[in-house]
């Protein structure tokens, strides 16, 4: 089996690679990817879900916001996420339920702040199944 | 063996190197780097050039798109980047600032000598870690309203020092008194006003720190003594963050918006992330307004740190403020978009500076820098990593020739952060650094590592070039003895 994702060695800032069988669950690994860069996701529980609805122009912003929507949730909510479920998802627009817990300090080891996913080497390739770069600010 | 950016660059001497506006179509000004031969085997490594080629794109761009010696790989703009536009009919980029506008330091010395400091140091250290908020996920002990949330956004520094954190004389001593005009909340977004609600007065994660420091070398007593910093020993705190949370919406909110501006002005862009807008647009004066909020933010955050650590200083070693010192030497903004007046062309012109990873260098006598500092220069404060140096320097009017008035912001990173942490895995960096004389603290093992020496430029060898090529001058280096990390 492909990795859902790996991640993108840069110098100041880190990037995630997530694969799919089609671009919904390409999308879903990325939001994994992302939480992988901010804790274990193994000590995460699902016991709580947040419901996503966002709209962008194309494809690429949708990704962008997407992550940028999850980061938002982790900034102001404080919770960790690890399940994704893309409901629908089209060109411009995406209905998601992410499923994570809250962050506890004595479970949950924090590594890295994430400010915002970018648009810098943003690529979304169809080949086999669907591929998505994207890069963070960290 | 030749390196390749030979072929590319040509030399001016041996601070300067130009590339070409040839080396990219669609460059609209030639790019002009400030590093040293050594240093430029990196920087091509990394893909700088093309980053730098990628901004002399921007619409209205003048001069050349420039590059400090801490340059490196950013997100479209390169960091350590500078970058002015004409405000009349040139573009201001959000991500020509950064995600995290108005990141800064701020410089404060004391009264007190390494030898009255250091056998306290793990107390205050411990101290300074309970009293001021950081790490990832972190609030603050501040409680504001949204009503007072955007008093901050308008008001700045001055609205901390009006509810008791600080004195007067901080706002006088920081760049733009603390508080940048035009502010608007209005064009701050509900989400980005939702993140900075409860971070506001915490340090941050990543390279955001605190830190006590010794003074190691005066270069320039006289200079030096204006600013307080008079012998070998003294001690001093550094302060390095900015407006977290509510920073990064803002630049996320307007790149989103400005995507859409770039078609609607039909901007031709080599990269997305330089997404950006006419100065006099409605998205670019909506920008600068919420820009202008979150630095103030930023500002705001600085102060309220700066009392936590005047209240933990007095609490450990005892003493009021009178023998302690604890007085503000300057705070400067290392990420930001400002509309200056500079020379262009034999003309004076509005720009939009954009510093992102670059700090203002304005010369004696300027009618920006506080009253002070008129005779020598605008105090420059550039930190290193947190086992070497950070120095501080001052501005000259080659700067205001040649760089609209900017010099470097720091060391700039060399490796990536897994990279770091992979080469000194089984390190304990805290103990190693002890060895050393350092005291250290962080809210995780993980950013220590991420953060050590190894990763970094030598800050001495980037603050090295800026001295030479003459954008600033080096007065004092510090070295650190205790440390706070996110």
């Amino acid at each position: 089996m492909v990795d859902e994702f790996e991640i993108l060695e840069h110098t100041a800032d880190v990037g995630v690679i997530a694969r799919g069988a089609d671009i919904g669950q390409a999308f879903a690994n990325a939001g994994k990817a992302l939480f992988s860069l901010i804790t274990e996701l193994e000590d995460v529980e699902e016991v709580i879900y947040r419901e996503i609805e966002i709209d962008a122009q194309d494809r690429e912003s949708l990704l962008v916001r997407w992550l940028n929507e999850l980061i938002y949730i982790f900034d102001t909510e404080n919770i960790l996420l690890k399940v994704f479920d893309i409901q629908q998802l089209t060109n411009t627009s995406l209905k998601a339920v992410a499923y994570g817990e809250e962050v506890n300090t004595a479970k949950h080891q924090l590594k890295t702040g994430i400010k915002a996913a970018t648009y810098h080497m943003l690529k979304i390739d169809e080949n086999d199944g669907y591929r998505v770069q994207v890069l963070f600010d960290i | 063996m030749s390196a390749p950016w030979l072929e590319i660059v040509n030399k001016i001497d041996e601070y300067r190197w130009q590339i070409p506006p040839g080396y990219k179509e669609g460059m609209k000004v030639p790019g002009l780097i400030y590093t040293s031969k050594a240093m430029l085997d990196h920087i091509w490594e990394e893909q700088v050039f093309q980053q730098v080629a990628n901004v002399a794109f921007l619409p209205g761009i003048v001069g050349s798109s420039l590059a400090m010696p801490d340059i490196h790989w950013g997100y479209g703009f390169p960091i350590g980047g500078v970058a002015g536009t004409r405000a009349q009919d040139g573009v201001v980029s959000p991500g020509g600032v950064g995600f995290d506008i108005n990141c800064g330091v701020r410089l404060l010395r004391t009264n007190l000598t390494e030898d009255e400091v250091r056998p306290k140091i793990s107390q205050l250290v411990s101290e300074l870690f309970a009293n001021v908020p950081s790490g990832l996920g972190s609030s603050g002990k501040l409680r504001v309203s949204e009503k007072e949330l955007d008093e901050v956004l308008v008001k700045g520094s001055q609205w901390a020092v009006a509810r008791g954190y600080g004195d007067a004389e901080d706002i006088e001593l920081s760049e733009e008194s603390g508080c940048i005009k035009g502010a608007d909340p209005e064009k701050v977004s509900n989400r980005a006003k939702k993140r900075g609600i409860p971070q506001l007065g915490t340090l941050g994660s990543g390279n955001h720190f605190l830190e006590v420091e010794v003074v190691a070398e005066i270069y320039d007593k006289d200079i030096a003594r204006v600013m307080g910093i008079d012998e070998v020993g003294q001690v001093l705190v550094l302060i390095h963050t900015g407006s977290r949370g509510l920073g990064h919406q803002v630049c996320d909110d307007y790149i989103a918006l400005m995507n859409g501006a770039v078609k609607k002005y039909g901007i031709d862009l080599p990269d997305r992330q330089l997404a950006c807008a006419p100065v006099k647009s409605a998205e670019g004066r909506d920008y600068m307004a919420a820009m202008a909020g979150a630095a103030n933010y930023a500002w705001t955050n600085r102060q309220c740190i700066t009392h936590w650590v005047r209240e933990s200083f007095s609490k450990v070693l005892g003493g009021g403020r009178q023998k302690l010192g604890l007085e503000q030497v300057y705070d400067v903004a290392h990420n930001i978009a400002k509309i200056e007046e500079h020379n262009v062309e034999g003309k004076k012109q509005a720009l939009c500076v954009h510093r992102k990873g670059a700090t203002r260098a304005f010369p004696p006598n300027h009618p920006d820098i506080p009253s002070v500092y008129r005779d020598i220069g605008q105090p420059i404060l550039i930190p290193g990593d947190m086992g070497r140096c950070s120095y501080v320097a001052v501005g000259t009017q080659l700067a205001m020739k040649e760089t609209f008035g900017s010099t470097c912001h720091g060391a700039g990173r060399v490796q990536s952060r897994s990279a770091a942490k992979r080469s000194l895995k089984g390190v304990d960096i805290a103990q190693t650094l002890a060895a050393r004389g350092i005291t250290v603290k962080a809210a995780s093992r993980g950013s220590l590592a991420e953060e050590a020496s190894e990763a970094y430029k030598d800050v001495s060898d980037v603050v090295e070039v800026t001295d030479k090529a003459g954008i600033s001058l080096k007065v004092v280096k510090a070295v650190p003895m205790g440390v706070i990390k996110g």
